[in-house]
């Protein structure tokens, strides 16, 4: 398969690329991995005329504390989240995703900025920074934006970004001693969509109640979604196992899967309760550690 | 629809041409450049039977483009077999008889390039998951696995011999 014509633009520098996207208009993309759009275009589910690289820009692929965040530069490989020290030691949970994440050669490529700003529910990052409260910032024409993830995606493979606007890097509240969180997907195949997955991050206070709770879900919905009565009910208690079971059954209620090749609504609501409870005992124990 | 110059090493030889902005990097390799062990099999990213190394890395030519390998250190089947000398991956599956048709192996062997670089001494474990996004119909995976210990161990062994 080959995709319709397009125009290739090699962008060397931010400065560059939003020049370029603004010259060439709404049919231009940008591309950093490639490996969901050029997919999409091999099967003209998407004709842009123009694409423009962005991945060799340079100084965007990073992984660092700095302050009170975790700061990972949009332009970082899945493979290089997955070998961080840091990531390893402190944010298990992305471990837990990139492993599950496509498979090697893909995550040679994939991009954590290029997951996040392709706008789909299918795709594992957005669960993850759904509950984390990452802080997506961007690059546009008037300087530099800051948005909130619960304000980043708008619809199916819609968010926040315009058109000119390059997603630079993604900050998350830096892991403490008493947080933690975990993530799994059922896929029917290594390198498949999640049939459903589940994002669970929980911060704990000294007597071991929820200060922080984030559930953040996988392709069961148009729009990547936060579990929010679920979140309600955790915060500010202590989380027993009775309450565990609850939320388990809040998100198979909560969550809106359709039926389709990977299974039916009935059967993914029934994971989806199952694997919300598997992970919040897993990311309780990572915060209890 | 502009032409392209681009310049890459493939196999260590410097490589010129034009090209358009859509042609794929497998193609490229495979038609402009007639090097056909690297292979087209589903032709969406899921089976493998692409695989090169682009600087190094394992990445899947079907889902490349050509341009945007302008300047890179590209190695195909082609170009491990340093003097007509088989690599340890290949010589291993030849031993343990790591292939029936054929159609996988070169794609599994760059693949498992890329894992032995970054991982020298992997489990079974760590071998299943590294090759998981390299689809093979006729093994059933057990002869992989072993091929890739083998050569694994090999390589250890030249390793230790060159320190």
């Amino acid at each position: 398969m080959i995709p319709a014509n397009f125009n290739y633009h090699k962008a060397t520098s931010l400065k560059e690329a939003i020049a370029l996207s603004q010259e060439l208009g709404e049919e231009a993309k940008y591309m950093s991995g490639g490996h969901s759009l050029l997919p999409m275009m091999k099967l003209r589910f998407a004709t842009p005329e123009h694409i423009i690289d962005i991945s060799k820009i340079e100084g965007l692929s990073y992984i660092k504390e700095d302050g009170d965040m975790l700061k990972i530069g949009a332009l970082t490989t899945q493979t290089e989240m997955e070998h961080n020290t840091l990531l390893k030691e402190n944010y298990p949970i992305f471990g837990d995703a990139v492993w599950l994440t496509a498979d090697p050669s893909v995550r040679n490529c994939g991009t954590i900025g290029g997951n996040v700003a392709h706008g789909d529910a299918a795709n594992d990052q957005p669960a993850l920074m759904l509950a984390m409260r990452a802080t997506i910032i961007a690059e546009g024409i008037d300087g530099e934006k800051t948005i909130p993830i619960d304000e980043f995606f708008h619809g199916f493979y819609m968010t926040a970004l315009e058109p000119s606007d390059v997603l630079t890097e993604i900050q998350i509240p830096k892991s403490t001693k008493n947080s933690g969180g975990a993530y799994y997907k059922v896929e029917r195949k290594v390198g498949d969509y999640a049939t459903a997955g589940v994002a669970v991050h929980v911060e704990l206070d000294e007597a071991g109640v929820c200060q922080e709770i984030g559930i953040g879900l996988t392709n069961v919905s148009a729009v990547p979604m936060r579990l929010e009565r679920g979140e309600e009910v955790l915060r500010g208690k202590k989380i027993t196992d009775d309450l565990i079971e609850q939320i388990g059954i809040i998100a198979g209620e909560d969550c809106e899967p359709e039926s389709d090749l990977r299974g039916s609504e009935a059967y993914k609501r029934s994971i989806v309760n199952t694997i919300t409870k598997r992970m919040l005992n897993k990311a309780l124990e990572r915060a209890r550690k | 629809m502009a032409k392209h110059k681009v310049t890459m090493t493939i196999n260590g030889e410097s490589v010129t041409a034009e090209v358009d902005s859509r042609l794929l990097l497998v193609h490229f390799i495979r038609e402009n450049l007639d090097m056909t062990g690297t292979h087209i099999g589903c032709d969406t990213s899921s089976c493998g039977a692409c695989t090169i190394l682009i600087d190094g890395k394992s990445v899947k030519s079907c889902t490349y483009l050509t341009v945007r390998a302008d300047g890179a250190n590209i190695t195909t089947i082609e170009g491990i077999a340093a003097d007509g000398t088989n690599h340890p991956l290949q010589k291993a599956f030849h031993d343990q008889h790591g292939l029936h048709c054929g159609f996988c192996t070169p794609g599994m062997i760059m693949r498992s390039i890329d894992m032995l670089n970054t991982n020298p001494n992997p489990t079974e474990k760590e071998i299943r998951w590294g090759i998981s996004g390299n689809l093979c119909r006729c093994t059933g995976y057990n002869n992989i696995v072993k091929s890739v210990q083998q050569a694994a161990e090999e390589m250890a062994k030249e390793k230790e011999a060159t320190v």
